[in-house]
């Protein structure tokens, strides 16, 4: 059996068929309602939000999502967020902590949308907002790389509680085409890139930066699902139990040992 | 301005050469002239950019520097290859020992942690050891209830340090949350260029944000926007002057005011003011 290459689960990653967010907001809740917009400028549809039950316990989904049909998939921009997609995540995520709902953020998206709108109306801003007031959002936050965890644009989503990781998803600092462009001047040698870069799911359990791999080998999707709910839920229980400041705590020292 | 300071005290730590030639209009100048005059060319009036040690010599009271961590050094975290060459090099050419310089100083006479990013270590990107040493800067500010002043440049995270570098956003970005809620001042002033995984973290989280005229500030690169989108790119884009027209910073200030500026903000954020 010859062996699974970081390439090969990039790619595997990528997959157009590969379910995306939305898919495990449909397939993992129930009675889910989308909420929508930024409150601010405009609604987002590479990021999808709202409210729904898990196991019996509301809780807040936000997930970046691509698209099936190309009209759908260009209205989404294939999954990549603008500023107003990272504002409408934050949003929903105070509300989240006004009503004392866990959230589940599921990434999958190659990274920030790159544009001049984009620019002009403070992407980076809108990633570094994430990143500072989610370090302060009182309720749990679990984090599901369910496709490419694309760099600053994927983190906007994924300062967490507990991360996880599905087998086959990766997640890297810059896209190993981006990296193997810069560093080698040749985009066709992603293939190294990817296994220097060390972006795949047990690499980064390895390191001790996420908490959970969910196994994809010889399961079908539902199974998948299934693995992947009880893992969140039990998750949830665990982190419910701790108090505003210990969750806090623990969320700092989370990130404040990588590299420490 | 004592240049007898930068001239001994840091001249050993940082080469310093004769003669420097304006990349815009081409012109050689004398360094110690150009430094007199704040590295803005005399001839085209371009801001050059400024090493850390440079920086704050311009900004902070003689002498009252005093460096934190400047021993930490990167590893190769991540076993990159060619990473270890790298950091060799990047030490050679700079003399530093990392891309940022830290540590508590006065500014007209106000106390202060300090940051200064410097673009001649690879490209002043964030690996582990500038995360950390940011870290633990805004962990000391926050314990001491002292403002930070940070100057910033950086092409963005670090790619030879993988996942640790994306990581080291979340984790100052941390930092910098404490720091906040504990009320004090965080004022960042960001140099050309300050670009991806820097912008999108703490170099946009200051509660004031200044900038130099023209610095070069965004998320996404130019080119990648390019060759993205197909868009064309309007003139001034992701420039300081483009950022205030659309909101995003609070002013922009020259260089031979910088240090004025900071130490009139720090002054009126003062816990004496006002008692």
């Amino acid at each position: 059996m010859s062996k699974v290459t970081s390439y090969d689960r990039v790619q595997a990653a990528r997959n157009s068929k590969r379910p995306m967010g939305g898919y495990f907001i449909e397939h993992l809740l129930d009675n889910f309602i989308e909420l929508h917009g930024d409150r601010r400028f405009g609604d987002d549809a590479a990021i999808v939000g709202g409210i729904g039950l898990l196991n019996g316990i509301p809780v807040t989904a936000i997930a970046m999502e691509r698209g099936d049909t190309i009209e759908d998939r260009m209205r989404r921009h294939f999954g990549c967020p603008t500023p107003e997609g990272y504002r409408k995540a934050l949003r929903l995520m105070k509300e989240a902590e006004k009503f004392k709902r866990p959230i589940i953020c599921f990434i999958g998206s190659s990274g920030a949308y790159p544009g001049v709108e984009a620019e002009k109306r403070g992407q980076g801003e809108a990633i570094a907002e994430n990143l500072f007031e989610m370090m302060g959002i009182k309720t749990p936050i679990i984090s599901v790389i369910v496709g490419e965890g694309g760099s600053g644009g994927a983190l906007a989503l994924g300062v967490c509680d507990t991360a996880i990781m599905l087998e086959n998803s990766i997640y890297s600092v810059i896209s190993p085409e981006g990296c193997a462009s810069i560093l080698w001047k040749n985009a066709a040698k992603a293939p190294d890139a990817a296994d220097a870069l060390k972006l795949t799911s047990y690499d980064l359990f390895k390191f001790g930066i996420i908490e959970k791999v969910i196994e994809e080998k010889d399961k079908s999707i539902e199974e998948i699902c299934s693995d992947l709910k009880n893992y969140i839920v039990s998750e949830i229980h665990a982190k419910r139990k701790l108090s505003p400041n210990d969750l806090l705590n623990k969320r700092y020292e989370k990130f404040r040992k990588i590299g420490r | 301005m004592d240049l007898k300071n930068l001239f001994s005290g840091f001249k050993k730590s940082n080469k310093v050469p004769e003669t420097k030639t304006c990349k815009k209009c081409g012109t050689e100048h004398n360094y110690e002239d150009l430094f007199e005059n704040f590295m803005i060319c005399p001839s085209c009036g371009v801001y050059m950019r400024m090493g850390a040690y440079e920086r704050l010599e311009i900004t902070v009271d003689e002498g009252s520097f005093k460096e934190i961590d400047k021993s930490l050094k990167s590893k190769n975290i991540i076993d990159f290859p060619g990473y270890k060459e790298k950091l060799d090099a990047a030490k050679e050419a700079s003399s530093l020992n990392e891309a940022v310089v830290c540590g508590t100083a006065t500014i007209d006479g106000n106390k202060c942690a300090i940051f200064v990013m410097d673009s001649s270590f690879m490209m002043g990107s964030m690996g582990t050891v500038v995360g950390e040493k940011l870290t633990r800067l805004f962990e000391k500010a926050t314990r001491e209830k002292l403002p930070v002043v940070g100057f910033t440049t950086s092409g963005g995270a670090r790619m030879q340090e993988g996942i640790y570098s994306l990581m080291q956003m979340a984790k100052v970005s941390g930092a910098v949350k404490r720091h906040s809620d504990g009320g004090n001042l965080y004022i960042t002033v960001l140099t050309d260029p300050t670009t991806g995984g820097v912008t999108a973290s703490f170099a946009m989280q200051g509660d004031i944000l200044i900038s130099e005229p023209k610095a070069l500030i965004g998320f996404a690169g130019q080119r990648v926007i390019e060759q993205t989108t197909g868009e064309t790119l309007p003139p001034g884009f992701q420039r300081a002057e483009f950022l205030m027209q659309h909101g995003f910073i609070d002013l922009i200030e020259e260089r031979s005011r910088m240090k004025y500026t900071i130490a009139r903000l720090l002054e009126l954020h003062s816990r004496e003011v006002g008692k």
